[in-house]
């Protein structure tokens, strides 16, 4: 939006800060998509999250740079790779697999539409209105300060709102979060043994066998292969106490 | 402490000397319904942390509907400064307090005096302990209060994140079944992309007309004629993408079924009622309000909108054997009707919106509270197969099901007519023909299922002839199918009410004979209702008949809330 303006008054410098930017921030898209590695792959959305703050930069919006790069890089790129790491480094990503019947071409023909859509919006004028009341860059004052005075005269409700969401996050969190009292944590070696099969049984080969062979056989062998047994067990106990 | 004044006290004189800062005037009374929700809700948080043993459910609730009139009080008092002062916008004209805000305060209030009731006995019947749902559901009528009295745009769309975000937790909210974890997954996710988008429109109207207010972009609108007005309408589109998600409005309908579904049933009530009050608020303040200028370009869309919603409700609807699915397609349904007063965009079509919204939150909360006790323990079982019979081991339960049941498919003295009424008859005046007949159409289609359900629960023909048909085996009962299904596709063709009636009176009893057969005896589930439930269910059906005899105090509310904008 602002593209128009800078353009009009690009120096060398601006186009060239603005190409680099550019590349860096599709560069790291493509990888995003196309990375083997989750790693690898969020490591590339740094680099887009960088290259946009770079360009807000470039759009004299100081503050929102800081903020980008504070926040999308180092907060949420970092939890992005809690998870992963939690859900496993190792696990490659077949990039050229199908997950979904079709997906892949449903997602080509929509992309399509959105760059139509993208380039018809671009080539016709963007009318915007009069420049915001609360929020212009134009005149003195630093970035901060306007930003600043627009939260707590503007948009005072809403910045005091926000607590209320921060609360239902946090109320949120735990009621979703936390196992029922009654229930008991499974434990540790009942939730890695279908983790980390080993390279040549299969647990639900080890079912069959188990069962064929009569109750005789140590109980405790079933509920290591199997975790539907050892979770579903508890869950009689505990059915009794909210009654009680 | 007077150090610390002084010292706050210059700095404040030093940047309002130096920057001009004018700090908006906080008027708090503006807000208030909101704040004694917000405030209520961490007294009681604070409280459950606090007590050394787990309080009873019913404390929680008693304080939440304690709350709710609370706020109802405020919101009435709100509603005596508007119509003795005029509608006005307060701090810094982010809040509006008009005749259509207090109405949706009234209708949140409402929502949150009866919903606390039906959830006290279900979660105790559940053994689900704490003060989760009562927080959650405080927190969400906020935010749908909010969405109702704001004037600006980020401030409905943190309206739209305080009102869902507790929704999407409330469906997940018993852990023991793995359907309601799915829908609270399902919610959130698409909720979420909804939300995305919605925002993504703010950005789009805020290009296109410099600013979040509400009131400066009609202002800007109505100075300025746009040419080029492509980003504009994008916003708006995306726009009108987030609300009709929210209010389960085809095709954003496609979460409804599922999550209605998975959720623990008094959650789905609740959510039903309030995701429809707050999205249909904004929803309706900002197209009307807002964006009237722009009305030849939004009414069309909104016309598809509403027939695809009234014709897939109703027509989906009849096929559902799950009472509790059945009442989510038909809660689609009840959104195409809402719609249609937007889509008529007169100040008639407005108040029969509102009377609507108002309406249909206290029958679908009633509905899904006496499905809730007829399911059983942890939601087992909601097959219209349960409903046999009720009618004589429950009647006074079957007959308050029936008469919500009746007035959601628009009968007579109740206030289920009327709000239909109203609304077809804004889209009659406003030259809607075409959509106001599929709309009385629809409400024919509807009648089937509402009256198939209230057959089945009078009917006792099952039972009493569950011998013969076990001995004359099935070819009775499948015959009796056919017949039904016949009279089915009948009813649909004619779309009218009587004719459907016809059919329900034949066909349920019927199909309702091939499950008996096999049994020989038929099952009686035990239905228990706690005294919290029928306090609550005599609130509603109350309102229902009360207002359905006599409509004039209620419509008069929603007349003269369109009329101080």
């Amino acid at each position: 939006m602002g593209g128009a303006t800078v353009v009009a008054a690009a120096t060398v410098p601006d186009a060239l800060t603005f190409a680099i930017a550019a590349v860096i921030c599709v560069g790291g898209a493509f990888g995003v998509v196309l990375m083997r590695s989750p790693v690898h792959a969020a490591l590339s959305l740094v680099a887009t999250l960088f290259g946009i703050a770079v360009l807000f930069v470039e759009e004299d919006a100081q503050f929102l740079a800081a903020v980008q790069v504070i926040v999308y890089t180092g907060a949420i790129v970092v939890l992005f790779l809690f998870v992963i790491m939690l859900l496993g480094v190792d696990r490659k990503e077949r990039v050229l697999a199908d997950v979904f019947k079709g997906q892949r071409v449903v997602a080509l023909v929509l992309g399509l539409m959105v760059l139509a859509e993208v380039v018809l919006l671009g080539r016709s004028r963007w009318t915007t209105g009069a420049h915001s009341a609360t929020g212009s860059l134009e005149g003195s004052g630093s970035n901060v300060a306007k930003l600043g005075r627009a939260l707590f005269t503007a948009y005072l409700v809403p910045f005091e709102v926000t607590s209320a969401l921060l609360i239902v996050a946090v109320v949120g969190a735990v009621v979703l979060a936390r196992r029922p009292d009654h229930r008991p944590v499974e434990p540790i070696e009942e939730v890695e043994v279908p983790l980390v099969p080993g390279p040549d049984d299969d647990p639900f080969g080890a079912v069959g066998t188990d069962e064929d062979a009569g109750g005789s056989t140590a109980p405790d062998e079933t509920a290591s292969t199997v975790p539907e047994h050892a979770s579903s067990e508890p869950e009689h106990e505990p059915a009794e106490v909210p009654s009680t | 402490m007077t150090g610390s004044t002084g010292v706050l006290g210059a700095l404040a004189a030093h940047l309002l000397g130096a920057g001009g800062l004018v700090l908006p005037h906080l008027n708090y009374s503006t807000i208030l319904p909101e704040l004694i929700l917000l405030g209520g809700m961490l007294v009681i948080l604070a409280a459950s942390a606090l007590s050394p043993r787990p309080l009873p459910t019913e404390v929680y609730a008693t304080a939440t509907v304690g709350l709710g009139i609370a706020s109802l009080i405020a919101s009435l008092v709100l509603w005596r400064d508007v119509t003795s002062h005029g509608a006005f916008t307060a701090i810094a004209r982010s809040i509006d307090v008009d005749g259509f805000a207090v109405f949706f305060l009234v209708v949140v209030s409402c929502i949150l005096i009866v919903a606390p009731m039906f959830a006290a006995g279900y979660l105790r019947r559940e053994g689900i302990t704490g003060c989760e749902y009562y927080v959650l559901a405080l927190i969400s009528g906020s935010g749908a209060m909010f969405m109702a009295s704001a004037n600006d745009l980020i401030l409905i769309f943190l309206g739209l994140e305080i009102l869902s975000i507790p929704l999407y937790v409330l469906a997940g909210l018993d852990h023991r079944r793995e359907a309601s974890g799915e829908a609270a997954m399902k919610y959130f996710v698409l909720g979420a992309f909804s939300s995305a988008i919605f925002v993504y429109g703010i950005a789009l109207t805020y290009g296109a007309t410099g600013s979040t207010n509400l009131a400066e972009i009609g202002a800007f609108l109505s100075r300025n004629v746009i040419t080029s007005n492509g980003v504009l309408l994008g916003g708006l589109a995306l726009l009108l993408v987030g609300f009709a998600f929210k209010v389960a409005a085809v095709p954003f309908h496609m979460w409804t079924p599922d999550v209605y579904q998975g959720a623990p049933t008094p959650a789905t009530g609740f959510m039903a009622a309030m995701a429809k009050a707050g999205g249909f608020a904004a929803l309706l303040r900002v197209f009307v309000s807002t964006f009237p200028t722009l009305r030849t370009s939004w009414q069309p869309v909104v016309w598809v909108l509403a027939i695809l919603t009234l014709v897939l409700g109703a027509v989906v609807a009849i096929v559902q054997n799950d009472v509790k699915r059945m009442l989510a397609y038909s809660s689609i349904n009840h959104a195409g009707f809402v719609l249609l007063g937007l889509e008529a965009a007169t100040a008639r079509g407005i108040a029969g919106s509102l009377y609507y919204v108002f309406v249909y939150s206290l029958l679908v909360l009633g509905s899904f509270a006496v499905v809730a006790a007829v399911g059983g323990n942890g939601d087992a079982d909601h097959d219209i197969s349960r409903y046999r019979g009720l009618g004589r081991r429950r009647p006074v339960l079957a007959v308050g099901f029936a008469i919500l049941l009746l007035a959601q498919a628009g009968a007579p003295f109740t206030t289920g007519f009327f709000s239909k009424f109203y609304v077809v008859e804004a889209a009659v005046a406003a030259h809607s023909y075409a959509l106001a007949v599929i709309a009385m159409g629809s409400a024919g289609v509807a009648a089937f299922f509402y009256l198939r359900v209230v057959f089945v629960m009078f009917s006792d023909v099952g039972i009493a002839g569950a011998s013969d048909v076990s001995r004359g085996g099935g070819e009775i009962a499948r015959a009796g199918a056919v017949a039904a299904e016949v009279r089915e596709q009948d009813a649909t063709l004619l779309g009218g009410a009587g004719a459907s009636a016809v059919a329900t009176l034949v066909a349920p009893a019927y199909v309702a004979a091939p499950e008996l057969a096999p049994e020989g005896t038929p099952s009686e589930p035990e239905v228990s209702v706690s005294p919290w439930v029928t306090t609550g269910l005599v609130l509603c059906v109350g309102a229902t008949l009360v207002f359905g005899i006599w409509p004039q105090p209620l419509v008069d509310f929603a007349h003269q809330a369109t009329l101080i904008f």
